[in-house]
């Protein structure tokens, strides 16, 4: 066991032995150890989200056709500081007649239920935060609690449209946990348990070439978690001002900003875990730790593009067909496909890999197109309503 | 006093207290989140039991849903901003009277009990709680017709709050 | 080792606050908020009688999910009669609803 091997227990046994050395209790010392273990995790996070806001811009410029910025430092590597120190030196305020805890421990609570999913996150097979064995089941956990800031937020501004922005962002959130939830069910079925350490062993084949329409709703489903366009009616600057956001300035909207961008690449890195094989790359994995976290960090950067493209592709979704969306199409599929590839699993459970890879796979699709058989119809028969029957001309 | 003893009273006091707020505090929306924290320590008293589905299970129920729920109820029926009058009965010391009265019975009811102070035998190793609890919602010989009379119970007041609640314009 | 009494006292505790709670508050938020405290003692009360006993007979658990579903329903279905109340006669103070539908 060398530090290039499992660097995180050769650092902590270490430590340990020099707390011991000073005279420090045992149970103390690896208390202590554990907690500079988090806060070094939260560091390099943090340090990480300041990337995230140079990708976003750069990404966002390169999608729009221009260079995005490029003065200070090379290739404006230098911009997110400057950034955060705007948003530093601004004015806290707080408005009149606000909830003063309320208010302020809103972003708090926000950043932490991002930062406590990295908990469950396995970086390497020897790097994991906890060896939990509800870890997907946590992923919905930590969701809820960052549902329960928005509102706060939307809440204690004082603010009517903060209000609106605030209930609508939480009924998109609490809505579209159901498909998610459903969708983070067939990584499991297939690994046949729910900690991430376990799913990431069993994909031999990624799970993605099982289940695409699986990733699909996860993908969609995600990305109205994180209240990111198309779905982003309640943040958008030009529809609700901003909604839960409008009353929070300087360094509190800078925590919700960067918690939102953190959380996006968080799900991007999730995305990679559940349906793309983690750190795993053909056994690149077990030559050193350190490989592992760069394929991990490499595919959920991946994902987080994926995530960016769709966000400045796609135009705004109006809250009333996001949530039609959700409850008339989304979760009818999503559990269908729960139900199909169950089916399916127990059917195939010993046929050999090709066969239920392919088994899966033309489930998955045959589920997806007759689904959009069924929308499409609906459509039509919507769009016969309001056009009226469509005269046949006739021909010459 | 071991480390789990004290985290237990630590989690424990964190827990009443919070659930102290809940009952006494005049806004009605720092009640619900004050119920947001009890439920919180509750998740990890459940987690001290070593139960972690369900304390992941009850983050994600009573604090994503219901606790929402709460709040969600509270924002609509309020006719200003701020909550006027008083929040208790006029009988509370009758109320209080008839808490601590319960909590004597139920605390000296269960002293006489013999197993009171039983200590927690170690889990077998490689005992893993969550596929027992599936098969045992799952299997014919253990409970599934109570989960699913709880499915339909469910079913039945999804309908039913969309119904009562339905505002029709 | 944390004896099984103090669990137990700990429900009993969170049981009776939630009981305060419903018998003192004026409003029916506030008294659906009593209720669940003494839902979430119960739960307690069965997760600590499932560790303590046997670990296998997973009794405990299952009740203790089945109350998850069951406050889960209760709740919706009270804070959606709630609302509907509140439309009708613009109140939710438990005292004032005292007259059936005239």
């Amino acid at each position: 066991m060398s530090f290039w091997n499992d660097p995180l227990k050769v650092a902590a046994d270490w430590l340990e032995g020099v707390f011991a050395g000073w005279g420090m209790d045992a149970i103390l010392a690896h208390v202590l150890v554990a907690f500079l273990g988090v806060f070094l995790l939260i560091t390099i996070l943090m340090v990480l989200d300041i990337f995230l806001v140079w990708i976003e811009r750069k990404v966002v410029a390169r999608f729009q056709d221009r260079l995005g910025p490029n003065r200070l430092g090379p290739f404006g590597l230098i911009q997110p500081f400057a950034d955060i120190i705007k948003l530093i030196i601004k004015e806290d305020t707080t408005p009149g007649g606000a909830d003063k805890v309320v208010y302020n421990l809103a972003p708090i609570l926000s950043m932490m239920s991002v930062l406590i999913l990295w908990a469950v996150v396995p970086i390497a097979p020897v790097m994991l935060g906890t060896d939990l064995n509800v870890g997907v089941l946590f992923l919905i956990a930590a969701g809820a609690i960052g549902t329960l800031s928005i509102i706060m937020a939307g809440w204690s501004s004082n603010n009517k449209f903060a209000m609106i922005g605030g209930f609508r962002q939480v009924a998109v959130m609490v809505s579209f946990e159901v498909p998610m939830l459903a969708m983070l069910m067939i990584p499991v079925i297939f690994a046949g348990s729910m900690n991430m350490n376990a799913i990431i062993d069993a994909q031999n084949v990624w799970y993605f070439f099982l289940s695409p329409l699986g990733a699909l709703i996860f993908l969609i489903a995600a990305i109205a978690e994180l209240g990111r366009a198309p779905f982003d009616l309640a943040e958008g600057e030009s529809e609700l001002v901003s909604g839960f956001n409008i009353e929070y300035s300087g360094m509190k909207f800078g925590m919700f900003y960067a918690g939102e961008l953190l959380h996006a690449f968080t799900f991007g890195g999730f995305w990679a875990i559940l349906f793309f094989g983690g750190y795993r790359f053909f056994g690149l994995e077990q030559v050193s730790p350190f490989l592992a976290i760069l394929i991990l960090v490499i595919k959920a950067m991946l994902g987080y593009w994926v995530i960016m493209w769709v966000r400045y592709t796609m135009m705004r979704i109006r809250i009333d067909q996001m949530l039609g969306f959700n409850w008339k199409f989304l979760t009818p599929l999503a559990f269908t496909l729960l139900l199909v590839t169950a089916l399916v699993n127990a059917l195939l459970a010993g046929a050999s890999t090709w066969l239920y890879v392919v088994g899966m796979f033309l489930a998955n699709v045959v589920t997806g197109w007759i689904a959009l058989e069924i929308a499409r119809s609906a459509t039509r028969k919507e769009r016969a309503q309001v056009e009226g029957p469509k005269t046949v001309e006739a021909h010459h | 006093m071991t480390a789990q003893q004290i985290i237990f009273l630590i989690v424990a006091l964190y827990t009443l207290g919070s659930a102290l707020m809940v009952v006494t505090t005049r806004n009605l929306v720092h009640a619900a989140l004050w119920l947001v924290s009890t439920l919180f320590g509750v998740a990890v008293a459940y987690a001290l039991l070593n139960a972690n589905f369900i304390a992941v299970v009850q983050v994600v129920v009573y604090i994503g849903a219901i606790a929402i729920l709460f709040i969600f109820a509270v924002m609509l029926t309020r006719k200003d901003m701020r909550d006027a009058g008083p929040q208790m009965n006029s009988n509370w010391w009758a109320g209080a009277l008839v808490a601590v009265l319960v909590f004597g019975g139920l605390t000296s009811l269960l002293s006489g009990w013999s197993g009171f102070q039983n200590t927690a035998a170690a889990l077998p190793s490689g005992f893993d709680a969550i596929s027992l609890l599936g098969e045992s919602l799952t299997s014919p010989e253990a409970f599934v017709l109570p989960f699913e009379v709880a499915s339909v119970l469910l079913l039945a007041a999804l309908v039913g709050a969309v119904y009562v609640a339905f505002n029709k314009k | 080792m944390v004896p099984l009494s103090w669990y137990l006292i700990f429900a009993a505790a969170l049981f009776s606050i939630g009981l305060f709670g419903v018998l003192v508050r004026r409003n029916a938020v506030a008294i659906l908020l009593g209720v669940e405290l003494m839902l979430n003692a119960v739960n307690i009360n069965l997760v600590a009688f499932w560790r303590y006993s046997e670990a296998f007979a997973m009794a405990g658990q299952v009740f203790a999910v089945i109350v998850f579903a069951v406050a889960a329903a209760e709740v919706s279905v009270g804070l959606a009669l709630v609302i509907s109340v509140y439309r009708r006669r613009n109140t939710v103070v438990a005292d004032e609803l005292d007259m059936l539908k005239w």
